[in-house]
């Protein structure tokens, strides 16, 4: 064995990368099962609340090609266990709107989805409730919020320093329900071998799906592998089971052929999940020099009916600034809507809009410059927690963000800068987002000669684990790139956690570099060369970094654009961007810029353009596809500046890595809002900053 | 999506015929719009007649300095076509304007002028639309219709519908005075573009005024001897549809208004022709003052709907900045 230079942190392009551009990746309805494939498309609910009169499904079922109509009166039953959505026809009553009332399993797609039309249903329908309201009497305290942190905090006399305090900021901020989107749809294909399921599936961790086959079918791990090697992104609506896998596998079941289901666009705005609304009330108090008293942060948000999803919407203002008196709050109301579901930073992508909004405010109530106004603010220790911080460069971010940007010098007033018919401004945001370690499990293996075999069941879902991940492995190993061999996606690997929580890499990194030791030092004991017939080490990581509880632990970042907004349209345009990030180690730097990037492009998507827009009277997401359901496309994307701090942080992980898929978003959509106010001197609180808002 | 035929003629009289023994038969063109209402069920021929080919992909030249857009020309073609860049740069404009390249070079001219609304309720067959399902409603007319028309609506009846033209196109078509011509069953005939497209009216399912089998074969583009321009209104940079946009053409002699055009997309059933602002600026100062009292003038009649009031505004702005950049003034 050689010593070789570390490939941690090189820009190494993707090691995917040909086979994805070559179109010879196989994604998940790419995949040969070995036999013809049968096409599964589904009834849905037109109401969202009520209960299933008369379904007739004899039209389709005498559809020529048709193998079988799935009903609530012929599906198979599943386990009582399942939660939410997931027992799909298992009952009349309908939920919300969307819900799969009926499957169709034919020989081609075509037929299947022809035949759909087929299927005769009949409803008592409910008076759709769906709207959010702050004043709601039906809001509740959920037991939790998301990730198991508390549904509320309070320190001190939050309104007793509020009404003492010198300046004080009271605005409420509003986000609209946002849909993931990923590029590839949702897609399971279902083979039964006997009483065994094999699932090719777009999921952010084959693990977790495994578990909820099992679960609803009564199978043991050994009966259910899921094979998931290439996925098209997710942003966390394929981070848990949705119907389309308990369907895919029931209809395969029924029919005895393997069955390959795709959701539409459209569908996808039902049955994979979307980020709650939300509204939130934000006080801020502050002395004149604008150190801050108090902080409260109030959220409300929605749930379905069938499912709790709680958002943890304020838990980012339980670590950003320091003050004595503090107060965050979530409460929920149930609604007849698709259960919700994490997207990119669920939680603090929602709270820092409004936290971060709330700073903007202050600062220019108290004359101070944001930036400083965050930096006065800058606590020594978690404010809440009260232990120090693992490593926090904040302040950094936003010193060198600034200078990047070209801050210094800034017009603290808002709405006097023109150029031609456009109205320029700047912003500036934080962000951050919780560095955490999961457990994770690995196997390598060397051959005889030399040759290493890295399994782990990871997820890429387009964020460069295949390439990452192979380089803390060649690293650790103390081999080359060449010489490593990693293989992800399939629940047949050892466990690892899903791709989520900016978990993946810190979890199963960790995982890679604890194992290799173990190898090393067998193959050191063997005398440095491997037997002939070759080594296998299992390893892996237990769980959360065992100085979870010493430290607090997170990554910062800060937003810098520019904003123009046209004085005649309010059309919004934001031509140049800096994003400053801390975030320990950075495994590949290409990589990580894109992963950076695109989370940025993701906040400005937020700010600009995104909002499923729900019909009240009617109940359903109305611009259900991507002619109506606005991203950001290339011509909106400026120059945007990405860089990042060394941080070194020994405490989160054997990598000091923090990961980076979500922080690139937080605050981006409140950097954008900063911005539009200091360009125009109106202050949206109500995201996406469209053209009629201008007009108000 | 429903099983269909695909046929195709050998010339554009055959496929008039084949199509009108074809009652739920459709012309294909780019089949960019079409293909699209198809999976969704929104549109269900039985019969699909391909005339992407069958007109001519030609533009040239008329005798009075006029120019003949085959029905078949891509729009990526006629944008980049010189003579329409030099003398109809608003027609240019709104070509660009549109969709988006991949779409440019596969939609028609001829299929241009007639796709359909992107209303969410006409295009979602499980809602009521009185457009796509005749007494059905509208679905939109209290539901979500931020970006629905603020002119020409029908708020009753079997009739009501609240949509909008999509088309950037065929707004630089109106305010040109193209002229549509048609082969039919019955032979060959000639519209103005301002009577192709109707409002909805008592029955909102007729986007157009052709009849069942008749085939845009070409749109004439009469001389031109002003600027254009297009300017278009959207809230993302690109790919999107218009919230309000502006076709105009503006001569400026002595400061007075010698002659002007002006249509508007976005904002109604159909390009909408702005007669009254015309009428209004002809002989008057070329002044922001007369730029705004025309849009005033225009914008008089508009009915917002609960949510899109912001359009009256936004359209009067649009109107006065793109007549004041014709116009060479600042402000």
């Amino acid at each position: 064995m050689t010593t070789i230079d570390r490939v941690l942190g090189a820009g190494i392009e993707r090691i995917d990368g040909p086979a994805k551009v070559r179109g010879s990746a196989p994604y998940a309805f790419e995949q040969d099962p070995g036999e013809p494939i049968t096409h599964l498309a589904l009834v849905q609910s037109t109401i969202n609340r009520g209960r299933i009169t008369r379904l007739d499904p004899s039209a389709a079922e005498a559809t020529p090609g048709v193998l079988a109509v799935l009903t609530p009166a012929n599906a198979p039953r599943l386990s009582g266990e399942l939660t939410a959505d997931l027992p799909v026809l298992q009952s009349l009553d309908v939920h919300y709107q969307g819900q799969v009332v009926a499957a169709v399993v034919a020989e081609t797609s075509e037929i299947a989805r022809a035949a759909v039309g087929g299927v005769r249903v009949e409803y008592a329908a409910e008076e759709p409730d769906v709207t959010l309201r702050a004043d709601r009497p039906d809001l509740y305290a959920p037991a939790q919020v998301m990730a198991g942190f508390a549904t509320d905090s309070v320190i001190g006399d939050v309104d007793g320093a509020l009404s003492t305090a010198a300046v004080t900021v009271d605005a409420t901020y509003e986000t609209p329900a946002q849909h993931n989107n990923p590029i590839e749809m949702h897609t399971s294909m279902a083979r039964w071998d006997g009483d065994s399921l094999t699932l090719w599936d777009a999921n952010q961790g084959p693990h977790t799906i495994q578990r909820d086959l099992m679960t609803a079918f009564g199978l043991t791990a050994g009966q259910v592998r899921v094979i998931s090697p290439y996925v098209g992104g997710g942003f966390g609506s394929k981070a848990f089971a949705h119907p389309h896998q308990i369907l895919a596998a029931m209809a395969a079941r029924v029919v005895g052929r393997t069955v390959v289901l795709e959701l539409t666009r459209q569908q996808m705005f039902s049955l994979v999940g979307h980020r709650t609304p939300t509204i939130q009330r934000v006080r801020l108090g502050a002395d004149s020099e604008g150190r801050l008293t108090a902080i409260s942060h109030e959220v409300v948000e929605h749930t379905a009916r069938i499912a709790e999803f709680a958002e943890q919407t304020a838990t980012a203002t339980r670590v950003m600034y320091a003050a004595p008196h503090r107060r965050t709050t979530h409460r929920l109301a149930r609604l007849d809507v698709p259960p919700p579901t994490i997207m990119r930073a669920p939680g603090e992508t929602p709270g820092m809009f409004a936290l971060e909004s709330a700073m903007d405010e202050l600062a220019h109530t108290l004359g101070i410059d944001p930036v400083e106004l965050r930096i006065r603010n800058e606590p020594p220790r978690d404010p809440e927690r009260d232990v120090p911080w693992s490593s926090r460069s904040l302040v950094e971010c936003l010193r060198t963000g600034a200078e990047r940007f070209g801050w210094a010098g800034r017009d603290l007033r808002p709405g006097v800068r023109t150029d031609g018919r456009w109205l320029v401004g700047t912003g500036v945001a934080a962000a951050t987002y919780p560095s955490r370690r999961r457990k994770a499990d690995c196997r390598i293996s060397v051959d005889g000669r030399g040759r290493y075999l890295v399994e782990i069941d990871g997820s890429d879902i387009g964020t460069g684990t295949w390439t990452a991940l192979t380089q803390i492995a060649a690293d650790a190993l103390h081999v080359g790139l060449g010489e490593v061999e990693l293989r992800i996606g399939d629940s047949r690997l050892p466990f690892a956690g899903g791709a989520g929580g900016s978990t993946g890499l810190a979890s199963w990194g960790s995982a890679v570099v604890l194992t290799a030791r173990q190898l090393r030092a067998r193959l050191e004991s063997l005398g440095g060369q491997p037997p002939p017939d070759g080594l296998t080490v299992d390893g892996g990581v237990p769980g959360p970094s065992p100085h979870a509880e010493q430290y607090s632990m997170h990554s910062f970042g800060a937003h810098f654009v520019e904003v123009r907004v046209d004085a005649d349209t309010g059309e919004v345009r934001v031509p140049r961007a800096t994003s400053v990030y801390a975030a320990g180690t950075i495994a590949n730097a290409t990589t990580a810029r894109s992963q950076f990037l695109g989370g940025f492009c993701m906040g400005l998507s937020m700010a600009l353009h995104e909002e499923s827009l729900q019909d009240e009277h009617f109940g359903h997401f109305v611009n259900h596809d991507l002619a109506g359901y606005h991203i950001a496309t290339n011509a909106d994307v400026g120059e945007i500046d990405i860089s990042w701090l060394d941080e070194e942080d020994p405490w989160v992980n054997e990598l000091g890595l923090k990961g980076i898929g979500e922080i690139g978003i937080v605050g981006a959509a409140a950097a954008v809002a900063n911005g539009y106010w200091h360009a125009t001197g109106r202050r949206i609180r109500d995201l996406p900053l469209t053209p009629d808002k201008f007009f108000r | 999506m429903k099983e269909f035929r695909y046929e195709r003629s050998p010339d554009p009289a055959a496929a008039v015929a084949l199509l009108a023994r074809e009652p739920g038969g459709a012309f294909l063109g780019g089949g960019t719009n079409l293909v699209d209402l198809m999976k969704l069920g929104v549109a269900t021929p039985d019969v699909l007649v391909d005339v992407r080919e069958l007109t001519s992909a030609e533009v040239s030249d008329l005798p009075d300095g006029g120019l003949r857009i085959g029905a078949g020309v891509p729009n990526a073609d006629l944008a980049a076509d010189r003579r329409v860049r030099e003398r109809y740069p608003v027609l240019a404009q709104a070509l660009l304007a549109g969709a988006s390249g991949q779409l440019r070079n596969r939609a028609t001219t001829g299929g241009n002028l007639l796709q359909r609304t992107r209303c969410g309720y006409f295009t979602d067959v499980t809602r009521p639309c009185n457009k796509r399902s005749p007494g059905s409603g509208c679905g939109a007319l209290h539901g979500v219709h931020r970006n629905h028309a603020i002119l020409g609506q029908t708020f009753e009846g079997p009739g009501a519908c609240v949509a909008t033209h999509p088309s950037d196109m065929a707004v630089a078509l109106v305010a040109l005075d193209a002229v549509v011509r048609v082969l039919g069953p019955d032979g060959e005939r000639s519209l103005p573009i301002g009577e192709l497209h109707r409002l909805p009216g008592n029955d909102p399912s007729r986007d157009t005024t052709l009849r069942h089998g008749e085939l845009i074969t070409a749109v004439d583009l009469p001389p031109l001897d002003l600027p254009s321009r297009y300017r278009k209104v959207r809230e993302r940079a690109s790919y999107a549809f218009a919230l309000v946009s502006v076709a105009a053409a503006l001569r400026v002699e002595d400061g007075v208004v010698a002659d002007v055009r002006l249509a508007l997309g976005g904002v109604a059933h159909t390009p909408w022709r702005a007669r009254a602002a015309e009428e209004t600026l002809l002989g008057r100062p070329a002044t922001e003052e007369a730029f705004a009292a025309a849009a005033g003038a225009e914008l008089a009649a508009a009915t917002p709907l609960r949510d899109n009031g912001f359009k009256v505004p936004l359209a009067r702005n649009v109107v006065v900045r793109t007549l004041l950049d014709l116009s060479g003034g600042t402000r």
